[in-house]
């Protein structure tokens, strides 16, 4: 099972509504590109495992509005073979634990009819870039996290990680079934050819509502979230712009002007005091 | 009245993280005439990391040991942290906004139902005594208010939000000790630590946390001297883009932007980087940014405050040397 979530093109003008929330309507959303990672990661490990004789399914599932379906659909032109869209009006404005909750509930439906074993996520949603959803899914399901994976494998029942973070790399291991992220240094997504997004085309996706999952409506949504966004303001345009062409003497001119404003010490630094 | 629970980060050595004294700082604020305690998980706290704490005004450091788990797994990370907060009865936690702890973050919450606001750049508490915290999302493009709903919050505030301050009596009291052994359930540890290669120590400043960031791209074609020698000239930390860590021209762990480290230092320099949405999304909350590209079209001077069009193998040395001329006159 791989989570997909759809997004405002970053490379678009995005804002935010007076109610705080993404402005969602543009008509240029797409999946979210950090998921497009998760896929390929579990596309490749069910290639993998197919070559090695056994069964596997790629399910992509969102969370999200009418549009969403966008995000399941490149997922399958990516390599997925079938998808889940829950689409509920209940569900909009839903914080992280809510979205989880809404996606336990789909894995738990997938379960019912095969053995989910490996639940693959991005590292991040390029819309509020939280980073939160992995490990409250993992925690909602009670499975072994590994999160922000650089490198996945699989063998013998277990998977295994290699994650870089800021001070030191680790490397984690669990059995099966269990929860990894991955980071956009996991793959290179490949690029779906003609054959891959005619495929899809014929690929099922099945929509959900909350009440087909058996979730209580009160528990997501706007209402069941924990934040609620008070304000929401563009950042004032920057002002006092210099822009000047190297004559020979800019390099000591932007000396000047970073003394100036103290932005460099006067004195070279002396080291961190406490 | 509340008490305020900071997360006290602290490096391999069992050296205090610098930032952890804003996060201090800001609590105090928060506890409205409460008290401020902090927590340390594993090992001993080294000089002087106690005085310190005690000058920004935490009264009780709880001294967690995890026994032969390594707490640094961020699913016991999230026990510990649950099991503080039981501790304390705090109704805040701060801690900084790193990857590992919105991952705890993320479990407590599961477990307690506490609300979560992730990479914070300022907390208050409004006129209803509610917490709320300030962000920027859109990759910098806007600042956004929310207020934590639920009784216990959670606020991941990014390096650098808070300016920190010492608490105003003379002689403050070194804080309390309490110690505690915890054991974590068997869940948190279904995934197995196998191998843990700490980075190796570096003499510059924290990236996150740095008040100023010198920045190299492809425009360096893998030469980083002009990039260090400025940085070291200022005192500040060195940064790349993906292209850069991508062709293995510097650690991967200096690599700014969406997948990256997020910055907002008083100055950001970025020499040789066209300012790509992705790399955007991690600096463009800087203070002031400065860019160095010989393409007036490059993106990066439509958000730089002052940019120079040219070569960086000319432009910084100049700068660097510039700098040490009028800073020794
Ligand atoms: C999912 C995803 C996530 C990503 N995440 C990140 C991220 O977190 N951080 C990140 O940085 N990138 C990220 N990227 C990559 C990003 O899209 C850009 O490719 C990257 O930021 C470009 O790096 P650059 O500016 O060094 O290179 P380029 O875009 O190639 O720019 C190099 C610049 O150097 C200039 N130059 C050349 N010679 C000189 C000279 N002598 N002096 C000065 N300037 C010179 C050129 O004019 C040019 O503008 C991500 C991409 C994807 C798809
Ligand atoms: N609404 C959603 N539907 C499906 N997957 C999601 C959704 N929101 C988040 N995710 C997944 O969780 C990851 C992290 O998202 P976030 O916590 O929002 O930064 C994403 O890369 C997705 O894989």
């Amino acid at each position: 099972m791989v989570c997909v979530k759809h997004v405002p093109d970053i490379q678009s003008e995005r804002s935010l509504g007076p109610d705080g929330r993404l402005v969602r309507d543009g008509g240029d959303g797409t999946i979210n590109e950090l998921d497009e990672n998760a896929v390929e990661a579990a596309v490749v490990l069910a290639e993998q495992a197919r070559a090695a004789g056994d069964d596997a399914e790629v399910v992509v599932v969102t969370v999200g509005p009418d549009d969403a379906e966008d995000a399941v659909r490149r997922g399958l032109q990516l390599g997925a073979d079938a998808a889940v869209h829950v689409l509920d009006d209940a569900v909009a404005g839903s914080d992280v634990f809510g979205t989880a909750a809404v996606l336990a509930a789909v894995l738990r439906r997938l379960g019912e009819q095969a053995p989910v074993d490996l639940v693959v996520t991005g590292m991040a949603g390029l819309d509020g870039l939280t980073s939160l959803l992995p490990a409250a899914l993992a925690a909602t399901l009670d499975l072994p996290q590994l999160t922000l994976a650089a490198e996945v494998t699989l063998a013998d029942g277990a998977v295994t990680v290699r994650r870089d973070l800021d001070h030191a790399v680790e490397e984690l291991t669990a059995p099966l079934p269990a929860l990894v992220s991955v980071t956009d240094r996991a793959n290179e997504p490949r690029y779906p050819n003609f054959q891959g997004i005619m495929a899809a085309r014929k690929k099922p996706v099945e929509t959900l509502t909350l009440a087909d999952l058996g979730v209580d409506p009160a528990t997501v949504g706007a209402a069941g979230a924990r934040t609620e966004v008070l304000e929401a303001a563009p950042r004032p345009p920057r002002t006092d712009r210099v822009l000047v062409t190297d004559d020979g003497q800019a390099g000591a001119r932007l000396a000047a002007w970073l003394l100036e404003r103290d932005l460099v010490r006067t004195t070279p630094a002396t080291g961190e005091v406490l | 009245m509340a008490t305020v629970l900071v997360l006290l980060d602290h490096a391999e050595t069992g050296a205090l993280r610098g930032s952890v004294l804003e996060l201090a700082t800001a609590a105090r604020d928060l506890a409205d005439g409460g008290e401020v305690h902090g927590l340390w998980v594993g090992d001993e706290p080294v000089d002087p990391a106690l005085p310190v704490l005690g000058r920004h005004g935490v009264a009780v450091v709880h001294q967690v040991s995890t026994g032969a788990v390594d707490p640094r797994l961020t699913p016991v990370l999230g026990e510990v942290l649950a099991d503080a907060v039981r501790e304390t009865g705090a109704t805040v936690l701060l801690a900084l906004s790193t990857f590992e702890n919105k991952e705890a973050a993320a479990r407590l919450a599961v477990a307690t139902g506490a609300g979560v606001v992730t990479d914070a750049a300022a907390v208050e508490r409004d006129a209803e005594g509610r917490v709320v915290a300030s962000k920027t999302v859109l990759a910098g493009t806007w600042t956004t208010r929310c207020a934590v709903r639920t009784d216990l919050a959670v606020v991941l505030l990014k390096a650098g939000a808070v300016v920190s301050r010492h608490v105003d009596e003379e002689a403050p009291l070194a804080p309390e000790v309490r110690t505690r052994a915890l054991a974590v359930s068997e869940r948190a540890t279904r995934a197995a630590l196998v191998r843990r290669t700490p980075a190796a120590p570096s003499d510059r400043p924290d990236l996150s946390s740095a008040d100023v960031v010198v920045v190299g791209g492809r425009g360096t074609e893998g030469d980083f001297a002009p990039i260090e020698a400025l940085a070291d000239e200022v005192g500040g930390a060195v940064g790349a883009t993906r292209v850069a860590t991508d062709e293995g021209w510097i650690g991967h762990e200096t690599q700014i932007g969406q997948t990256g480290v997020t910055v907002s230092p008083r100055l950001y320099i970025g020499a040789g980087v066209s300012g790509a949405v992705h790399h955007r999304g991690g600096m463009q909350a800087s203070g002031t940014i400065v860019a160095v590209n010989p393409d007036p079209e490059a993106p990066i001077f439509e958000i730089a405050d002052y940019g120079i069009v040219g070569d960086l193998f000319t432009v910084l040395p100049q700068v660097t040397e510039e700098l040490r001329r009028l800073r020794q006159g």
